[in-house]
Protein backbone atom coordinates (compact mmCIF):
# COMPACT_ATOMS: atom_id res chain seq x y z
CA UNK A 1 0.00 0.00 0.00
CA UNK A 2 1.04 3.29 -0.71
CA UNK A 3 2.49 4.92 2.17
CA UNK A 4 1.18 8.56 2.09
CA UNK A 5 2.58 9.93 5.17
CA UNK A 6 5.17 12.88 5.61
CA UNK A 7 7.89 12.31 7.28
CA UNK A 8 7.29 13.91 10.44
CA UNK A 9 10.59 16.41 10.88
CA UNK A 10 11.23 19.78 9.38
CA UNK A 11 8.95 22.84 9.50
CA UNK A 12 7.17 23.00 6.06
CA UNK A 13 3.60 21.86 6.34
CA UNK A 14 1.96 19.28 4.49
CA UNK A 15 -1.60 18.72 2.98
CA UNK A 16 -3.31 15.64 2.19
CA UNK A 17 -1.46 12.70 4.28
CA UNK A 18 -3.78 9.19 4.62
CA UNK A 19 -3.49 10.79 8.79
CA UNK A 20 -5.04 13.67 7.54
CA UNK A 21 -7.51 12.05 5.09
CA UNK A 22 -8.44 9.70 7.66
CA UNK A 23 -8.77 11.59 10.69
CA UNK A 24 -11.07 13.87 9.06
CA UNK A 25 -13.49 10.97 9.17
CA UNK A 26 -12.33 10.25 12.72
CA UNK A 27 -14.12 13.69 13.45
CA UNK A 28 -17.29 12.66 11.99
CA UNK A 29 -17.54 9.66 14.18
CA UNK A 30 -20.83 9.64 16.57
CA UNK A 31 -22.38 11.81 14.13
CA UNK A 32 -25.02 11.72 11.22
CA UNK A 33 -24.24 13.02 7.20
CA UNK A 34 -27.49 13.58 5.32
CA UNK A 35 -27.58 13.55 1.47
CA UNK A 36 -29.19 17.06 0.43
CA UNK A 37 -30.18 18.21 -3.27
CA UNK A 38 -29.95 22.54 -2.59
CA UNK A 39 -28.56 24.78 -0.39
CA UNK A 40 -31.99 24.94 1.82
CA UNK A 41 -32.03 21.30 2.09
CA UNK A 42 -28.17 21.58 3.23
CA UNK A 43 -29.09 24.53 5.85
CA UNK A 44 -32.29 22.20 7.37
CA UNK A 45 -29.72 19.32 7.95
CA UNK A 46 -26.90 21.89 9.31
CA UNK A 47 -29.86 23.01 12.25
CA UNK A 48 -30.54 19.90 12.94
CA UNK A 49 -27.05 19.00 14.04
CA UNK A 50 -25.74 17.28 10.80
CA UNK A 51 -21.87 16.92 11.26
CA UNK A 52 -21.61 17.10 7.61
CA UNK A 53 -23.57 17.08 4.02
CA UNK A 54 -23.70 15.02 1.14
CA UNK A 55 -24.59 17.08 -2.30
CA UNK A 56 -26.02 15.16 -4.95
CA UNK A 57 -28.88 15.89 -7.51
CA UNK A 58 -31.25 13.52 -6.80
CA UNK A 59 -31.65 11.66 -3.79
CA UNK A 60 -31.54 7.90 -4.07
CA UNK A 61 -35.28 7.13 -4.04
CA UNK A 62 -35.88 9.63 -7.09
CA UNK A 63 -32.70 7.93 -8.34
CA UNK A 64 -34.47 5.37 -8.48
CA UNK A 65 -37.99 6.16 -9.51
CA UNK A 66 -36.97 8.33 -12.46
CA UNK A 67 -34.07 5.93 -13.64
CA UNK A 68 -31.35 7.70 -16.29
CA UNK A 69 -27.99 7.78 -16.19
CA UNK A 70 -26.57 9.60 -12.78
CA UNK A 71 -23.94 11.87 -12.24
CA UNK A 72 -21.80 13.94 -9.83
CA UNK A 73 -24.12 17.48 -9.14
CA UNK A 74 -23.80 20.51 -11.04
CA UNK A 75 -21.01 23.02 -9.41
CA UNK A 76 -23.68 25.91 -9.26
CA UNK A 77 -25.32 23.84 -6.70
CA UNK A 78 -22.26 22.33 -4.78
CA UNK A 79 -21.02 26.02 -4.67
CA UNK A 80 -24.35 26.69 -3.07
CA UNK A 81 -24.64 24.28 -0.50
CA UNK A 82 -21.14 25.16 0.23
CA UNK A 83 -22.04 28.49 0.85
CA UNK A 84 -24.95 28.07 2.73
CA UNK A 85 -23.64 25.96 5.67
CA UNK A 86 -20.59 26.32 7.93
CA UNK A 87 -20.39 22.01 8.34
CA UNK A 88 -18.32 19.89 6.00
CA UNK A 89 -19.45 19.31 2.48
CA UNK A 90 -19.21 16.16 0.60
CA UNK A 91 -20.24 15.34 -2.90
CA UNK A 92 -20.79 11.97 -5.12
CA UNK A 93 -18.55 10.75 -8.14
CA UNK A 94 -19.43 8.02 -10.26
CA UNK A 95 -17.57 4.72 -9.66
CA UNK A 96 -14.13 5.37 -11.20
CA UNK A 97 -14.71 8.77 -12.89
CA UNK A 98 -11.63 10.46 -11.58
CA UNK A 99 -12.41 13.52 -13.42
CA UNK A 100 -15.44 14.24 -11.58
CA UNK A 101 -13.17 13.89 -8.44
CA UNK A 102 -11.08 16.05 -10.01
CA UNK A 103 -13.84 18.45 -10.52
CA UNK A 104 -14.90 18.07 -6.96
CA UNK A 105 -11.86 18.56 -5.18
CA UNK A 106 -11.18 21.93 -7.25
CA UNK A 107 -14.66 23.13 -6.12
CA UNK A 108 -13.03 22.82 -2.36
CA UNK A 109 -15.19 19.42 -1.05
CA UNK A 110 -14.74 18.19 2.17
CA UNK A 111 -15.04 14.43 1.01
CA UNK A 112 -15.82 12.30 -2.38
CA UNK A 113 -17.88 9.77 -2.15
CA UNK A 114 -17.29 7.91 -5.03
CA UNK A 115 -20.44 6.13 -4.81
CA UNK A 116 -22.98 3.18 -6.28
CA UNK A 117 -25.78 5.28 -6.26
CA UNK A 118 -24.97 7.00 -9.22
CA UNK A 119 -24.30 5.19 -12.44
CA UNK A 120 -20.75 3.61 -12.82
CA UNK A 121 -18.34 4.94 -15.40
CA UNK A 122 -15.69 1.96 -15.36
CA UNK A 123 -17.00 -1.34 -14.62
CA UNK A 124 -13.21 -2.93 -13.68
CA UNK A 125 -11.82 0.28 -11.76
CA UNK A 126 -12.52 2.91 -9.46
CA UNK A 127 -10.24 5.62 -8.67
CA UNK A 128 -7.03 5.79 -7.88
CA UNK A 129 -7.67 7.94 -4.62
CA UNK A 130 -4.01 8.32 -3.75
CA UNK A 131 -3.81 10.27 -6.46
CA UNK A 132 -5.74 13.50 -4.36
CA UNK A 133 -5.90 15.55 -1.87
CA UNK A 134 -8.87 15.50 -1.16
CA UNK A 135 -10.70 12.38 0.96
CA UNK A 136 -12.56 9.48 -0.15
CA UNK A 137 -16.08 7.82 1.37
CA UNK A 138 -16.60 4.16 -0.34
CA UNK A 139 -18.98 1.62 0.01
CA UNK A 140 -18.62 -1.97 0.93
CA UNK A 141 -20.91 -5.23 1.31
CA UNK A 142 -18.11 -7.00 3.00
CA UNK A 143 -14.70 -7.06 4.32
CA UNK A 144 -12.54 -7.87 1.42
CA UNK A 145 -14.22 -4.89 -0.75
CA UNK A 146 -13.57 -2.49 2.21
CA UNK A 147 -9.64 -3.51 2.20
CA UNK A 148 -9.96 -3.64 -1.47
CA UNK A 149 -11.41 0.25 -1.47
CA UNK A 150 -8.68 1.28 1.74
CA UNK A 151 -5.99 -0.43 -0.40
CA UNK A 152 -6.97 2.17 -3.49
CA UNK A 153 -6.97 4.99 -0.95
CA UNK A 154 -10.36 4.99 0.42
CA UNK A 155 -9.85 7.34 3.79
CA UNK A 156 -13.50 6.14 4.65
CA UNK A 157 -15.61 2.90 4.44
CA UNK A 158 -19.66 2.43 4.60
CA UNK A 159 -22.15 -0.04 4.54
CA UNK A 160 -23.77 0.78 1.39
CA UNK A 161 -26.85 -1.19 1.68
CA UNK A 162 -29.49 -0.93 -0.41
CA UNK A 163 -30.35 2.81 -1.04
CA UNK A 164 -33.45 5.21 -1.68
CA UNK A 165 -35.31 2.32 -0.33
CA UNK A 166 -35.76 2.89 3.19
CA UNK A 167 -35.71 -0.26 3.86
CA UNK A 168 -32.77 -1.19 6.35
CA UNK A 169 -32.24 -5.34 5.98
CA UNK A 170 -29.30 -4.82 3.36
CA UNK A 171 -27.26 -2.39 5.76
CA UNK A 172 -27.80 -4.21 8.65
CA UNK A 173 -26.61 -7.40 6.34
CA UNK A 174 -23.54 -5.68 5.65
CA UNK A 175 -22.56 -4.32 8.85
CA UNK A 176 -23.29 -7.68 10.18
CA UNK A 177 -20.70 -9.46 7.72
CA UNK A 178 -17.89 -6.85 7.67
CA UNK A 179 -17.65 -7.31 11.58
CA UNK A 180 -18.00 -10.99 11.44
CA UNK A 181 -15.25 -11.41 8.57
CA UNK A 182 -13.13 -9.08 11.16
CA UNK A 183 -14.07 -11.10 14.14
CA UNK A 184 -12.79 -14.48 12.13
CA UNK A 185 -10.16 -12.89 10.94
CA UNK A 186 -8.77 -12.30 14.81
CA UNK A 187 -9.63 -15.58 15.63
CA UNK A 188 -7.06 -16.80 12.66
CA UNK A 189 -3.53 -18.43 13.62
CA UNK A 190 -1.08 -16.14 11.64
CA UNK A 191 -0.03 -18.88 8.94
CA UNK A 192 -3.59 -18.73 7.72
CA UNK A 193 -3.44 -15.20 7.14
CA UNK A 194 -1.83 -15.70 3.99
CA UNK A 195 -4.84 -17.74 2.49
CA UNK A 196 -7.39 -15.20 4.32
CA UNK A 197 -5.76 -12.66 1.78
CA UNK A 198 -5.93 -14.72 -1.17
CA UNK A 199 -9.65 -15.60 -0.18
CA UNK A 200 -10.46 -11.66 0.86
CA UNK A 201 -8.83 -10.93 -2.38
CA UNK A 202 -7.12 -7.95 -0.50
CA UNK A 203 -3.43 -7.27 0.53
CA UNK A 204 -2.00 -9.61 3.04
CA UNK A 205 -0.35 -6.67 5.05
CA UNK A 206 -3.91 -4.96 5.81
CA UNK A 207 -5.10 -8.15 6.58
CA UNK A 208 -2.62 -8.76 9.07
CA UNK A 209 -3.38 -5.18 10.14
CA UNK A 210 -7.34 -5.95 10.61
CA UNK A 211 -6.46 -9.16 12.55
CA UNK A 212 -4.30 -7.43 14.65
CA UNK A 213 -5.79 -4.75 15.51
CA UNK A 214 -9.49 -6.47 15.47
CA UNK A 215 -11.09 -3.19 13.28
CA UNK A 216 -10.77 -1.56 9.85
CA UNK A 217 -7.71 0.99 9.76
CA UNK A 218 -10.26 3.58 8.56
CA UNK A 219 -13.48 4.62 10.00
CA UNK A 220 -16.28 2.36 9.57
CA UNK A 221 -19.96 4.23 8.66
CA UNK A 222 -23.49 3.10 7.98
CA UNK A 223 -25.99 4.24 4.44
CA UNK A 224 -28.47 2.56 2.70
CA UNK A 225 -32.23 2.55 3.89
CA UNK A 226 -31.56 3.99 7.01
CA UNK A 227 -35.51 5.80 7.85
CA UNK A 228 -36.05 6.05 11.03
CA UNK A 229 -34.18 7.08 14.72
CA UNK A 230 -34.63 3.59 15.73
CA UNK A 231 -32.89 2.22 12.30
CA UNK A 232 -29.70 4.51 13.10
CA UNK A 233 -29.47 3.18 16.56
CA UNK A 234 -29.52 -0.17 15.62
CA UNK A 235 -26.72 0.63 12.76
CA UNK A 236 -24.80 2.11 15.89
CA UNK A 237 -25.03 -0.98 18.44
CA UNK A 238 -24.07 -3.26 15.03
CA UNK A 239 -20.91 -1.35 15.33
CA UNK A 240 -21.12 1.52 12.59
CA UNK A 241 -19.34 4.68 14.22
CA UNK A 242 -21.37 6.85 12.62
CA UNK A 243 -24.80 7.02 9.82
CA UNK A 244 -25.42 8.32 6.56
CA UNK A 245 -28.87 9.08 5.97
CA UNK A 246 -30.13 9.65 2.26
CA UNK A 247 -34.06 9.59 0.61
CA UNK A 248 -34.92 8.88 4.40
CA UNK A 249 -34.86 12.48 5.44
CA UNK A 250 -36.65 14.60 2.65
CA UNK A 251 -38.79 12.06 1.84
CA UNK A 252 -40.20 12.43 4.99
CA UNK A 253 -43.27 14.25 6.72
CA UNK A 254 -40.96 16.53 8.70
CA UNK A 255 -37.38 16.61 7.44
CA UNK A 256 -36.31 19.27 10.14
CA UNK A 257 -37.76 16.99 12.99
CA UNK A 258 -36.97 13.67 11.79
CA UNK A 259 -33.32 15.06 10.82
CA UNK A 260 -32.93 16.40 14.81
CA UNK A 261 -34.14 12.87 15.93
CA UNK A 262 -31.68 10.45 13.73
CA UNK A 263 -29.15 12.73 15.46
CA UNK A 264 -30.19 12.37 19.10
CA UNK A 265 -30.63 8.78 18.20
CA UNK A 266 -27.09 8.25 16.96
CA UNK A 267 -25.43 9.86 20.10
CA UNK A 268 -27.62 7.31 22.79
CA UNK A 269 -27.90 4.55 20.31
CA UNK A 270 -27.44 2.18 23.29
CA UNK A 271 -30.72 3.95 25.47
CA UNK A 272 -33.99 2.65 24.72
CA UNK A 273 -35.35 5.76 26.72
CA UNK A 274 -34.30 8.55 24.85
CA UNK A 275 -34.62 6.81 21.96
CA UNK A 276 -38.53 6.44 22.63
CA UNK A 277 -38.75 9.70 23.71
CA UNK A 278 -37.02 10.95 20.32
CA UNK A 279 -39.09 8.53 17.89
CA UNK A 280 -42.57 9.85 19.38
CA UNK A 281 -44.46 12.84 16.72
CA UNK A 282 -42.35 12.47 13.75
CA UNK A 283 -45.34 12.02 11.48
CA UNK A 284 -45.04 9.56 8.29
CA UNK A 285 -41.89 7.79 7.40
CA UNK A 286 -40.48 7.37 4.33
CA UNK A 287 -43.07 5.37 2.27
CA UNK A 288 -40.00 2.87 0.97
CA UNK A 289 -39.87 -0.32 -1.31
CA UNK A 290 -38.90 -3.79 0.27
CA UNK A 291 -35.50 -4.68 -1.29
CA UNK A 292 -36.75 -8.30 -2.37
CA UNK A 293 -39.24 -6.59 -4.67
CA UNK A 294 -36.33 -4.73 -6.17
CA UNK A 295 -35.29 -6.71 -9.94
CA UNK A 296 -31.71 -7.89 -9.57
CA UNK A 297 -30.47 -5.48 -11.92
CA UNK A 298 -31.56 -2.41 -10.06
CA UNK A 299 -29.70 -3.34 -6.78
CA UNK A 300 -27.61 -0.54 -6.58
CA UNK A 301 -25.49 -2.18 -3.70
CA UNK A 302 -23.54 -5.05 -6.33
CA UNK A 303 -22.37 -1.88 -7.93
CA UNK A 304 -18.68 -2.32 -7.17
CA UNK A 305 -16.27 -4.69 -7.17
CA UNK B 1 -1.29 7.67 44.36
CA UNK B 2 -4.68 7.11 42.74
CA UNK B 3 -5.59 7.47 39.10
CA UNK B 4 -7.26 10.57 38.17
CA UNK B 5 -10.78 10.16 36.82
CA UNK B 6 -10.93 12.41 33.36
CA UNK B 7 -14.24 12.44 31.30
CA UNK B 8 -14.27 12.42 28.00
CA UNK B 9 -17.48 14.51 26.49
CA UNK B 10 -18.96 11.88 24.43
CA UNK B 11 -21.78 13.68 22.38
CA UNK B 12 -19.68 13.14 18.79
CA UNK B 13 -16.15 13.13 17.84
CA UNK B 14 -13.07 11.12 18.52
CA UNK B 15 -14.07 9.67 21.63
CA UNK B 16 -12.44 6.68 21.42
CA UNK B 17 -8.97 8.09 20.33
CA UNK B 18 -8.94 10.40 23.41
CA UNK B 19 -10.01 7.84 25.84
CA UNK B 20 -6.93 5.85 24.79
CA UNK B 21 -4.74 8.45 25.29
CA UNK B 22 -5.57 9.05 28.60
CA UNK B 23 -5.75 5.93 29.98
CA UNK B 24 -2.07 5.63 28.66
CA UNK B 25 -1.23 8.34 30.65
CA UNK B 26 -2.57 6.39 33.53
CA UNK B 27 -6.07 7.92 33.77
CA UNK B 28 -9.10 6.41 34.72
CA UNK B 29 -10.65 7.67 31.22
CA UNK B 30 -14.49 7.89 30.77
CA UNK B 31 -17.21 9.03 28.50
CA UNK B 32 -19.22 11.76 29.62
CA UNK B 33 -22.88 11.81 28.16
CA UNK B 34 -24.96 12.32 30.99
CA UNK B 35 -24.77 15.28 33.74
CA UNK B 36 -24.54 12.13 36.73
CA UNK B 37 -21.63 11.00 34.65
CA UNK B 38 -19.96 14.80 34.69
CA UNK B 39 -20.15 14.28 38.73
CA UNK B 40 -18.00 12.05 38.87
CA UNK B 41 -14.88 13.25 37.02
CA UNK B 42 -12.09 15.15 38.07
CA UNK B 43 -11.64 16.72 34.70
CA UNK B 44 -12.96 16.54 31.26
CA UNK B 45 -11.52 16.60 27.81
CA UNK B 46 -13.42 18.01 24.69
CA UNK B 47 -12.73 15.73 21.92
CA UNK B 48 -12.47 16.78 18.39
CA UNK B 49 -15.31 16.57 16.13
CA UNK B 50 -18.55 19.07 14.54
CA UNK B 51 -18.72 22.20 17.08
CA UNK B 52 -21.92 23.25 16.10
CA UNK B 53 -23.50 19.53 16.50
CA UNK B 54 -21.49 19.27 19.59
CA UNK B 55 -23.11 22.68 20.64
CA UNK B 56 -26.83 21.67 19.83
CA UNK B 57 -26.11 17.84 21.99
CA UNK B 58 -24.53 20.05 24.64
CA UNK B 59 -28.05 21.91 25.04
CA UNK B 60 -30.63 19.08 23.90
CA UNK B 61 -28.81 16.54 26.74
CA UNK B 62 -28.79 19.38 29.27
CA UNK B 63 -25.13 19.59 30.14
CA UNK B 64 -24.40 23.00 29.83
CA UNK B 65 -25.52 24.35 33.01
CA UNK B 66 -23.84 21.68 34.55
CA UNK B 67 -20.27 21.86 32.87
CA UNK B 68 -19.92 25.68 33.25
CA UNK B 69 -20.45 25.64 37.04
CA UNK B 70 -17.61 22.75 37.06
CA UNK B 71 -15.65 24.93 34.85
CA UNK B 72 -16.50 28.04 37.45
CA UNK B 73 -15.80 25.61 40.17
CA UNK B 74 -11.95 25.04 38.80
CA UNK B 75 -12.37 21.82 37.08
CA UNK B 76 -9.51 21.16 34.43
CA UNK B 77 -10.87 20.94 30.86
CA UNK B 78 -8.77 19.82 27.53
CA UNK B 79 -10.03 20.56 23.90
CA UNK B 80 -8.32 19.78 21.21
CA UNK B 81 -9.79 21.54 17.55
CA UNK B 82 -13.97 21.63 18.15
CA UNK B 83 -13.23 21.34 22.03
CA UNK B 84 -11.23 24.54 21.65
CA UNK B 85 -14.16 26.30 19.74
CA UNK B 86 -16.42 24.96 22.58
CA UNK B 87 -13.80 26.71 25.06
CA UNK B 88 -13.54 29.87 23.37
CA UNK B 89 -15.72 32.75 24.69
CA UNK B 90 -15.45 34.32 21.13
CA UNK B 91 -16.04 32.34 18.04
CA UNK B 92 -15.81 33.64 14.17
CA UNK B 93 -17.11 32.46 11.70
CA UNK B 94 -19.09 30.18 13.69
CA UNK B 95 -23.26 29.46 13.15
CA UNK B 96 -25.18 32.23 15.35
CA UNK B 97 -26.56 30.16 18.28
CA UNK B 98 -23.75 28.28 18.35
CA UNK B 99 -22.52 28.73 22.08
CA UNK B 100 -18.90 27.55 23.88
CA UNK B 101 -18.91 27.13 27.78
CA UNK B 102 -18.09 29.54 29.96
CA UNK B 103 -14.14 28.91 29.39
CA UNK B 104 -10.66 30.90 27.89
CA UNK B 105 -10.97 34.73 27.21
CA UNK B 106 -9.84 34.27 23.43
CA UNK B 107 -11.21 34.77 20.18
CA UNK B 108 -11.13 31.27 17.91
CA UNK B 109 -11.31 31.26 13.90
CA UNK B 110 -13.57 28.13 12.96
CA UNK B 111 -11.97 26.23 9.70
CA UNK B 112 -9.83 29.21 9.59
CA UNK B 113 -7.02 27.44 7.65
CA UNK B 114 -9.41 26.60 5.22
CA UNK B 115 -11.47 23.35 4.20
CA UNK B 116 -10.60 19.81 4.32
CA UNK B 117 -8.23 20.06 0.89
CA UNK B 118 -6.09 22.33 3.10
CA UNK B 119 -5.80 20.38 6.25
CA UNK B 120 -2.19 19.61 7.09
CA UNK B 121 0.50 18.27 9.35
CA UNK B 122 3.08 20.67 10.52
CA UNK B 123 5.71 21.01 13.62
CA UNK B 124 4.60 22.95 16.95
CA UNK B 125 6.31 23.24 20.17
CA UNK B 126 4.72 23.84 23.43
CA UNK B 127 5.99 25.65 26.52
CA UNK B 128 5.59 23.57 28.99
CA UNK B 129 6.16 20.41 27.50
CA UNK B 130 9.99 19.49 26.94
CA UNK B 131 11.33 17.46 24.18
CA UNK B 132 10.94 17.66 20.43
CA UNK B 133 8.46 19.72 18.64
CA UNK B 134 5.01 18.12 18.23
CA UNK B 135 4.22 16.57 15.13
CA UNK B 136 0.78 18.36 14.91
CA UNK B 137 -2.34 16.98 13.30
CA UNK B 138 -4.96 20.20 11.93
CA UNK B 139 -8.01 18.70 10.48
CA UNK B 140 -10.24 21.85 8.86
CA UNK B 141 -8.79 23.19 12.64
CA UNK B 142 -9.61 26.78 14.18
CA UNK B 143 -7.02 29.28 15.46
CA UNK B 144 -6.68 31.97 17.77
CA UNK B 145 -7.03 35.57 16.87
CA UNK B 146 -7.33 37.25 19.87
CA UNK B 147 -5.80 36.50 23.87
CA UNK B 148 -7.28 37.88 27.23
CA UNK B 149 -5.16 39.11 30.00
CA UNK B 150 -5.03 35.85 31.80
CA UNK B 151 -4.61 33.50 28.51
CA UNK B 152 -0.81 32.21 28.39
CA UNK B 153 -0.47 31.64 24.55
CA UNK B 154 2.04 28.14 24.73
CA UNK B 155 2.43 27.14 21.07
CA UNK B 156 2.43 28.54 17.59
CA UNK B 157 3.12 26.96 14.12
CA UNK B 158 6.34 27.32 13.58
CA UNK B 159 6.40 27.37 9.85
CA UNK B 160 4.88 27.86 6.27
CA UNK B 161 2.10 30.05 5.52
CA UNK B 162 0.80 29.84 8.62
CA UNK B 163 3.75 30.16 10.70
CA UNK B 164 3.08 32.30 13.70
CA UNK B 165 -0.52 31.50 14.10
CA UNK B 166 -1.82 30.72 17.78
CA UNK B 167 -2.58 26.90 18.02
CA UNK B 168 -2.19 26.30 21.88
CA UNK B 169 -3.50 27.82 24.81
CA UNK B 170 -3.92 27.91 28.45
CA UNK B 171 -5.53 29.77 31.02
CA UNK B 172 -5.84 28.57 34.80
CA UNK B 173 -7.03 24.95 34.66
CA UNK B 174 -8.33 25.30 31.09
CA UNK B 175 -6.08 24.29 28.03
CA UNK B 176 -7.11 24.19 24.18
CA UNK B 177 -5.30 23.35 21.16
CA UNK B 178 -5.79 23.75 17.64
CA UNK B 179 -4.41 20.53 16.44
CA UNK B 180 -5.56 17.02 17.49
CA UNK B 181 -2.25 15.09 19.59
CA UNK B 182 -4.73 11.91 20.26
CA UNK B 183 -4.36 10.91 16.47
CA UNK B 184 -0.58 11.15 17.09
CA UNK B 185 0.32 8.51 19.74
CA UNK B 186 2.43 11.51 21.14
CA UNK B 187 1.00 11.23 24.35
CA UNK B 188 2.81 14.31 26.15
CA UNK B 189 -0.51 16.99 25.77
CA UNK B 190 -2.18 14.24 27.80
CA UNK B 191 -0.05 13.48 30.27
CA UNK B 192 0.27 17.56 30.78
CA UNK B 193 -3.24 17.79 31.20
CA UNK B 194 -3.63 14.45 33.59
CA UNK B 195 -0.55 16.04 35.82
CA UNK B 196 -2.72 19.20 35.93
CA UNK B 197 -6.19 17.29 36.71
CA UNK B 198 -3.77 15.76 39.68
CA UNK B 199 -2.61 19.02 41.03
CA UNK B 200 -6.25 20.74 40.85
Amino acid sequence: MPETTAPTTGTTPVVGTARVKRGMAEMLKGGVIMDVVNAEQAKIAEDAGAVAVMALERVPADIRAQGGVSRMSDPDMIDGIIEAVSIPVMAKARIGHFVEAQILQSLGVDYVDESEVLTPADYANHIDKWAFTVPFVCGATNLGEALRRITEGAAMIRSKGEAGTGDVSNATTHMRKIRQEIRRLSSLPADELYVAAKELQAPYELVKEVAESGRLPVVLFTAGGIATPADAAMMMQLGAEGVFVGSGIFKAGNPAQRAAAIVKATTFHDDPDVLAKVSRGLGEAMVGINVDEIPQPHRLAERGW
Amino acid sequence: MTAPVIGVLALQGDVREHLAALAAVGADARPVRRPGELDAVDGLVIPGGESTTISKLVDIFELREPIDKRIAGGMPVYGSCAGMIMLAAEVLDGRPDQRGFAGIEMTVRRNAFGRQVDSFEAAVEINGVPGEPFHAVFIRAPWVERVGAGVEVIGTVTGGPAADRIVAVRQGNLLATSFHPELTGDLRVHAYFAELVRAA
